[in-house]
């Protein structure tokens, strides 16, 4: 039996369909991402399996549980770590887990004990007693996330946990999610709109966007399923008329994708495409202005499967808005 | 002046596309205009007066047909008729009256020998303005009682003997239980209210959400907790309130005890009005929007300061189905005519009532999972 098994589910708020017949499943011990870009339906989805929403139809059984029939049931299985921040400001770390702790019926004698260990597990020993509002935010999440973990639940999920975070901080709760995992033998779902956040973190990767799954596989193997293997990124001083097509017939080359001023060129040899472009170019009498060439990233998976790119679609300073799910678009 | 534009442009634009601010602006100024125009705009109607009449002579029927006519035509009170004088003096401590008359023994007897014929009116002086109300109705009564077109020259007299039930009630002292309830409801308001809505704005009650809380420990714990604050609230207000306002006796430890009895489902019935009213809500500019509004739909026509009786009678629907009215109602039973449990148990009833179903309506609405 799997840990999360996710059939045919669909939401929809009125007219609007977030979340459009998803299926997938995650087995024990996967770190498994949800990665799309905001809107893409990923905090519907995870909302729907910690039973905070209830799915229009289809079905999710997590733990064993579902959803709908035995909420309760899973949400003792379930440790969640909701995209908002969820930690009382005026009161101390302890306190927060403490409160925690009684909610999810742990035992007096061990809730000390355990809320000791779990601070530890994620370095806020020292901060136990201060109150949560002197924290940083990359400290407040990782509380929450110890928090999470006070029923001692063997399935965690995470809602967009590093958004919002500087990039050492980013890192440490990377590094912290790995770690627990590992130790507390946990299976993990995160959702996620950072590419690489999904390619370090995850086992597997769903690509979501617009409500529907369109891949789901390991990072490697999602970037091996598109042609090319190395994308080129490169500008030039001026467009020679044709240019798009003198760029498709170099060798080895994928695709080719204009995108304002840049090209964006997949291949399968980077090395010799690069050769061959800067000699077309010369004999164009066009400088090459700008170039970049790296490894495939899901990135250029989501632009494969979608069109578009992830971060084009994303937002940088992401914003937290749920308030569709209450009923005001 | 572009950039001074630009700010009162974003203003405006930002507050036509709030309707609860619109809401709140508009609404609160046009109900304070309705009730408290109405409010004190009144004559004080349909007191209770209990008549005891201990002579049943030609005089005492003709007073007592005065005071129909009075009930009939100004129904400034209305009579009930009472056996003996102390069961009379007894419901008006109780609450039950607004004031006794009492038509002495030998009244006829006196009025036509003219000597020194009196007439007994006690009344519950903690209401100064029904008090006066009364004892003005009372004397035009015995002033004009003599009017029939003729005009002696010495010019009889009947006394009109005002017995006040107690003490000097100052005004700060009539309205010390409206501040109590009003501490309690302001403590609902802020600490109920505002600040659930505030954490739901935020998403911070996912947090909780997805635990094994079920939705009615959710509602009991907000519930209770509220209700503490309130009866905090209410008691410091009781204790300094009562030595604020010079209530005599003022730390008598009984008084204090039923007065806890009181404050403590005045919170639960204000918490969980509250909750109810905020239970679909997730704007945080609503709860702030109607707190003006609620107050003064509320807190006026429970006769807070100023007597129900003087109210038209569609207030007197608001009155009735309002915590406020049995809240100050007790309150003011037991600060300043310092009743027992019989003065009470009626406003206790109500607002137990009145807590089960707002708790059970919200229960009902609340939304789990959505």
């Amino acid at each position: 039996m799997n840990d999360i098994e996710v059939e045919n589910i669909t939401k929809k708020f009125g007219d609007f369909t977030a979340v459009d017949a998803v299926s997938f499943t995650v087995a024990h011990g996967e770190i498994f991402g949800l990665l799309g870009p905001n809107g893409a339906g990923k905090s519907t989805l995870i909302r729907m399996m910690t039973t905070l929403l209830t799915p229009t139809s289809g079905s999710v059984r997590v733990h064993g549980f579902d959803v709908v029939e035995s909420p309760n049931e899973v949400r003792k299985s379930i440790g969640v770590i909701p995209q908002a921040m969820t930690s009382d400001l005026t009161l101390s770390a302890e306190e927060n887990m403490l409160i925690f702790a009684r909610l999810y019926g742990v035992p007096g004698e061990k809730r000390r004990r355990i809320i000791r260990e779990l601070l530890e597990a994620v370095q806020l020993s020292d901060w136990a007693q201060k109150p949560v509002r002197t924290f940083s935010g990359g400290m407040r999440r990782r509380l929450e996330i110890a928090r999470g973990l006070i029923h001692e639940p063997k399935i965690f999920f995470l809602d967009e946990p590093t958004t919002g975070l500087d990039p050492v901080s980013r890192v440490a709760v990377w590094e912290m999610i790995d770690r627990l995992k590992r130790e507390r033998d946990l299976t993990v779902l995160v959702t996620t709109h950072y590419m690489d956040e999904a390619d370090k973190l995850c086992n597997r990767v769903a690509i979501v966007d617009h409500g529907k799954l369109v891949a789901l596989d390991s990072p490697m193997k999602l970037k091996a399923s598109i042609p090319g293997k190395n994308t080129l990124e490169v500008s030039f001083s001026r467009v020679p008329p044709g240019w798009l097509d003198t760029l498709k017939r170099l060798p080895e080359v994928a695709t080719v994708t204009p995108s304002d001023n840049v090209f964006r060129i997949t291949t399968n040899n980077g090395p010799l495409t690069t050769v061959k472009l800067f000699e077309a170019a010369r004999e164009a009498h066009a400088d090459v202005a700008s170039l970049s060439v790296q490894s495939t990233t899901l990135d250029d998976v989501f632009v494969y499967y979608t069109g578009r790119q992830l971060r084009d679609a994303v937002d940088e300073h992401a914003v937290y808005d749920i308030s569709h799910i209450y009923g005001r678009r | 002046m572009n950039r001074i534009l630009a700010i009162i442009e974003r203003d405006l634009r930002m507050f036509k596309r709030s309707p609860a601010l619109i809401f709140a602006s508009l609404m609160l100024p046009l109900v304070q205009l309705v009730i408290l125009g109405y409010a004190f705009g009144g004559n004080i109607k349909h007191l209770k007066v209990g008549v005891v009449d201990q002579d049943h002579g030609l005089e005492a029927i003709k007073v007592r047909s005065k005071l129909d006519a009075i009930e009939a035509t100004a129904q400034t009170f209305t009579t009930q008729p009472y056996d003996d004088l102390q069961t009379a003096l007894t419901d008006l401590r109780n609450g039950r009256l607004n004031g006794v008359i009492n038509i002495p023994p030998n009244f006829t007897r006196d009025v036509l020998a003219q000597a020194d014929p009196q007439i007994g009116l006690a009344v519950d002086n903690t209401d100064n303005f029904t008090a006066s109300t009364l004892e003005g109705s009372l004397a035009s009564l015995v002033n004009d009682y003599y009017r029939n077109g003729i005009t002696p020259r010495m010019a009889p007299t009947i006394v009109l003997q005002t017995v006040e039930l107690y003490g000097y009630t100052p005004y700060i002292q009539y309205f010390l239980p409206a501040a109590i309830a009003l501490s309690i409801f302001i403590t609902a308001m802020i600490g109920g209210g505002i600040m659930y809505i505030d954490d739901k704005a935020r998403g911070v009650h996912e947090g909780y959400l997805v635990t094994p809380i079920s939705k009615t420990e959710l509602i009991l714990g907000f519930t209770l907790s509220g209700a503490i604050k309130g009866v905090m609230a209410g008691v410091i207000l009781m204790v300094f309130g009562t030595l604020i306002a010079g209530i005599p006796d003022p730390l008598n430890l009984w008084r204090l005890a039923k007065m806890f009895m009181v404050i403590v489902p005045t919170s639960i019935a204000f918490i969980s009005m509250m909750f109810l009213m905020m239970v679909r809500t997730d704007d945080p500019l609503v709860p702030r929007s109607i707190f003006g509004v609620l107050n003064t739909l509320l807190f006026f026509p429970s006769g807070a300061i100023y007597p129900i009786n003087a109210f038209p009678s569609w207030m007197h629907w608001i009155a009735i189905v309002d915590p406020f009215t049995y809240a100050i109602h007790g309150f003011k039973a037991l600060l300043l005519k310092n009743t027992g449990f019989a003065a009470i148990t009626g406003d206790l009833t109500f607002l137990v009532v009145f807590s089960l179903i707002m708790m059970v309506s919200a229960t009902a609405l609340f939304r789990r999972t959505f």
